[in-house]
Formats: structure tokens, C-alpha cells, sequence
């Protein structure tokens, strides 16, 4: 009984989470391989411990964090949030994490700087997918300083309570629910603060495509899809479509781009 | 060892080999049906049946040159090859239409405003007519100009190629092998075939 309490409200919601199988097995993490199915197969080789994050730029406390100093030192919430890949499919994952506002916090942002850029590593010999460039590795992503202190975004560590499975990203990445799934960096090795705007992966391979904000609008079609609908993973065969949520449904964040051309900057 | 190849081929009755090229596609929906082929079975099946399609044309391309090249005699495989290629054609664009895009003013759209739909879809429309004439009747009701119609498997062919190409995010080996493949086997019917030939005496 107290399962179907806790249950409906979520499922009301349209956040009744994926499977851990669905979530461990469908992914895209092409420093693996462009397969859905690689990263599960071949993430293993990744070495995740011990892991540093190199934290420069414009900061006070500049230097390389090891993640088992640091996790210690923040606040692991667990957020259900809705994940919509840019390819128009989505998924509900029951993230663990902590809010990057309180790493920022941690180590001090200079007054100077307006963007926060990340890199996941990048190690040929274990991770098949980069000896060739299908992306110019290494995997770079970007937000504006206040998206990157919003509450809602999280360096997330875990899934469903367990450590963050290599093909998820482990040990840390980044979760910002109301952008495409690429812009959540996985295996973060580095975070810069920066006063310019970062060059990001994604942007940097076909800038027509993928732009710098990357949000969830159903209005602005990808060209090669459209993004007004999108498929729920694990509905099997007959999954009907679904609509697709402005913010991917987190309206809360609109007053960030308060008077910004949403279609210029996609 | 070749003739053992040869009279093996033509000994096997037309049936068995559309009966064999329909297993592949029921098992695959079957899986799907019984929720096994992963988290998103509507992806698994466009892919796969749109890859065995892109090989089962390749493998259609191929017969000729060998014929010419080699003393393999296939050409009795090339009709059920490519009857078959193009009811993968057939599933993988109804796949995608009835369990993918779903909603009917999104299919008219996608077909009109996304390139690698629009490609993908030409290279179907050019395979119908192959399909609806590739019987000996059409053969013989047809005469010179079935050889002619059935040219456009070249253009066909290459469709599909472009078709995968434009699919890929970043920049991926896979689908430029295929086009290249492709391109090569359509340039092949073009080249003279004695310096192929030689070039295979001399080694």
C-alpha cells in the first residue's frame, strides 16, 4: 500500500522512473562507441578510481579535487527528473547527486566569470570509441553561470541509490534537466570557470544542429527531427508518442531567458 | 569446388529462399513482441531491418561481377535477393511509420522536410517498380525495356547509402564504407571489365 502511495502521485506526474536495466542499457556515450548498446559493453574498461577534477580558471581555490574528498563535503539528494535526448526519445531517472551551485560555492567563483565549461576525460586506451575522430575529443560542454547555479541543475554520482555505472558517466557528470541529454558531460575531469562562452563538442561538429543552450523546445525542430513529440523508453512496441514539454517540462527556469530569442538561440 | 557451389545454388527451390529471407523479420517482431530486444525495440527494428536491407542490396550488386569475374554462377539468387531486399524496405519504412512517427501530419512532414527521410523515401519509390515487375511474365511483357527499369537499382542503391550517411551524428566511419561499397560496386558496371580481369591474372 504505502509502495502505490508514494507511486501514483510520481506516476500522475508522467515520473514513474525507467528501469535501471533501461537506463544502464540505452545509452549514448560515443567516447564508447555510436552505438546505444556500446557504452554498456564496453565502459567497463573505464578506471574510476581514483578520479580528480582539475577545477581552473576563474576561481578562488583553483587546483585538482579528488572526488573522494569532495563528494564527503556535499549534500546527496536523490531527483527524479525527466530526460529528454535530443534524438526525441525520453527516459525518467531517479538521479543521486549534489547541486553544482554548492561546488561552485566550494571552491569560489571570481567576479569575473559569466560561464562554467566541463570535460570529460579522455583516454584512447580505455575508451575504444576516440581512436577514431567521430567528435573532436576531448568531450566538452558548456552552461552560462547563472543555468549552472540554478537548483535544479546537479553533478549527479548515482543512479537509483547505487554508484553512477561507467556507461552512465561515472564517477561524476552533469545533469541539467530542462537541456538534450548531450549537454550532461559525463566523467568529468575538468571544470573551468570562464568569462566567454566555452566551445561545446557538440556545437563545435555541426553548429546548424546543436547550439550552445541546447533547451528542450518542442517549437524549434532539430533538422534532421522533429522535437514536438517524443518516445518514452521502456513502453515497448506500441509506446505511443508523446508531446514534448517546453524546458522539457521545468518552467521554473524560464525567467532565465527572459527576453532572449529562443529560436536564434537554440 | 565452384561447380559443387554452383549446381548446390540452382538446386535450391525459389520458396525456400523467400521463406528464409521472411524468418529473419517475424523472429524480429516476435522478440519485440515478447519485450526482448532491449529499451527501445521501435529503434532496434528500423535498424536492423534498414542495415539487412542496405546488405541484401549490396549482396544483389554483387552477383553480376562475380558472374563475370569469377565462374561463380549466382544469378539465379539475384530476383529472391532483391524481392527480399525490398520487403525489408517495405517493414523498415512501415516500422517507421506505424510504431515511430505515429501521428500522420508529423509522417507528411518528416517525408517533405527531413533530407535523409526524403532520401530514404525516393529510394523506396524507385525500388517498387523492381519489386511489381521482377516476374517472368513482366520479363517477358516488358522485353528490352525491363532491363532498363531495372537499372534504377543504381540510383536505388545509392539512396540508401546516402540514406545511412545522413543518419549519423559526428563524423562516423561505418556509413561512409557502405557508401563507398556502394559506389563502388554501381561504378563497377561502367568500368572495363578486362582491366579487372587482368589486374586479377596478374596477382
Amino acid at each position: 500500500l504505502g509502495l502505490g502511495l508514494t507511486a501514483s502521485p510520481l506516476r500522475a506526474a508522467g515520473l514513474e522512473p525507467n528501469s535501471f536495466e533501461d537506463i544502464t542499457s540505452y545509452n549514448n556515450y560515443y567516447e564508447f562507441g555510436t552505438g546505444k548498446d556500446d557504452p554498456a559493453r564496453y565502459a567497463d574498461q573505464l578506471t574510476t578510481d581514483p578520479w580528480t577534477i582539475k577545477i581552473d580558471g576563474l576561481v578562488e581555490k583553483p587546483g585538482d579535487y579528488a572526488l573522494s574528498d569532495l563528494v564527503p563535503q556535499m549534500t546527496i539528494e536523490e531527483r527524479i527528473y525527466r530526460f529528454r535526448c535530443v534524438e526525441a526519445w525520453s527516459m525518467v531517472v531517479p538521479w543521486n547527486g549534489f547541486e553544482l551551485a554548492d561546488l561552485l560555492e566550494l571552491v569560489g567563483v571570481k567576479s569575473g566569470a559569466k560561464y562554467v565549461a566541463f570535460e570529460t576525460v579522455l583516454r584512447p586506451e580505455e575508451m575504444p570509441g576516440t581512436r577514431f575522430p567521430v567528435l573532436d575529443w576531448p568531450y566538452r560542454e558548456g552552461l552560462r553561470l547563472d543555468e549552472a547555479r540554478h537548483p535544479l541543475t546537479l553533478l549527479a554520482t548515482g543512479i537509483y541509490g547505487k554508484p553512477m555505472p561507467n556507461q552512465n558517466g561515472a564517477p561524476i557528470r552533469l545533469v541539467v534537466p530542462w537541456k538534450y541529454g548531450f549537454k550532461y558531460a559525463k566523467s568529468i575531469s575538468r571544470i573551468t570557470l570562464t568569462d566567454q562562452e566555452p566551445p561545446t563538442s557538440w556545437n563545435m561538429a555541426n553548429a546548424r544542429e546543436y547550439g550552445f543552450y541546447s533547451n528542450v523546445n518542442p517549437e524549434v525542430a532539430h533538422p534532421r527531427w522533429s522535437q514536438a513529440t517524443e518516445r518514452r523508453i521502456g513502453g515497448g512496441l506500441f509506446a505511443k508518442r508523446e508531446p514534448t514539454l517546453m524546458f522539457n517540462g521545468y518552467d521554473e527556469v524560464a525567467s532565465l531567458y527572459q527576453g532572449m530569442d529562443l529560436r536564434k538561440n537554440f | 569446388m565452384i561447380d559443387v557451389v554452383n549446381r548446390s545454388v540452382r538446386a535450391i527451390p525459389n520458396w525456400v529462399l523467400y521463406v528464409a529471407g521472411a524468418v529473419p523479420v517475424i523472429w524480429l517482431y516476435v522478440l519485440g513482441f515478447q519485450n526482448a530486444l532491449g529499451a527501445d525495440p521501435v529503434d532496434a527494428i528500423e535498424r536492423n531491418l534498414g542495415l539487412w536491407a542496405l546488405w541484401l542490396l549490396i549482396a544483389g550488386l554483387c552477383i553480376t561481377p562475380l558472374q563475370r569475374l569469377t565462374p561463380l554462377r549466382l544469378i539465379k539468387l539475384r530476383r529472391p535477393i532483391g524481392v527480399v531486399a525490398f520487403f525489408y524496405v517495405l517493414v523498415h519504412f512501415l516500422t517507421w511509420l506505424v510504431l515511430d512517427v505515429q501521428i500522420p501530419s508529423q509522417i507528411v512532414a518528416d517525408i517533405i522536410k527531413r533530407p535523409y527521410v526524403t532520401v530514404g523515401m525516393a529510394a523506396l519509390l524507385l525500388l517498387l517498380p523492381l519489386a511489381v515487375t521482377s516476374n517472368n511474365w513482366s520479363i517477358r511483357k516488358m522485353g528490352a525495356r525491363w532491363r532498363t527499369v531495372h537499372k534504377l537499382v543504381y540510383p536505388a542503391v545509392l539512396l540508401a547509402g546516402l540514406h545511412m550517411v545522413m543518419q549519423a551524428k559526428g563524423f562516423q566511419l561505418e556509413p561512409l564504407v557502405y557508401l563507398a561499397a556502394i559506389a563502388f560496386l554501381v561504378a563497377m558496371r561502367w568500368m572495363p571489365l578486362s582491366s579487372f580481369r587482368q589486374a586479377f591474372v596478374k596477382r
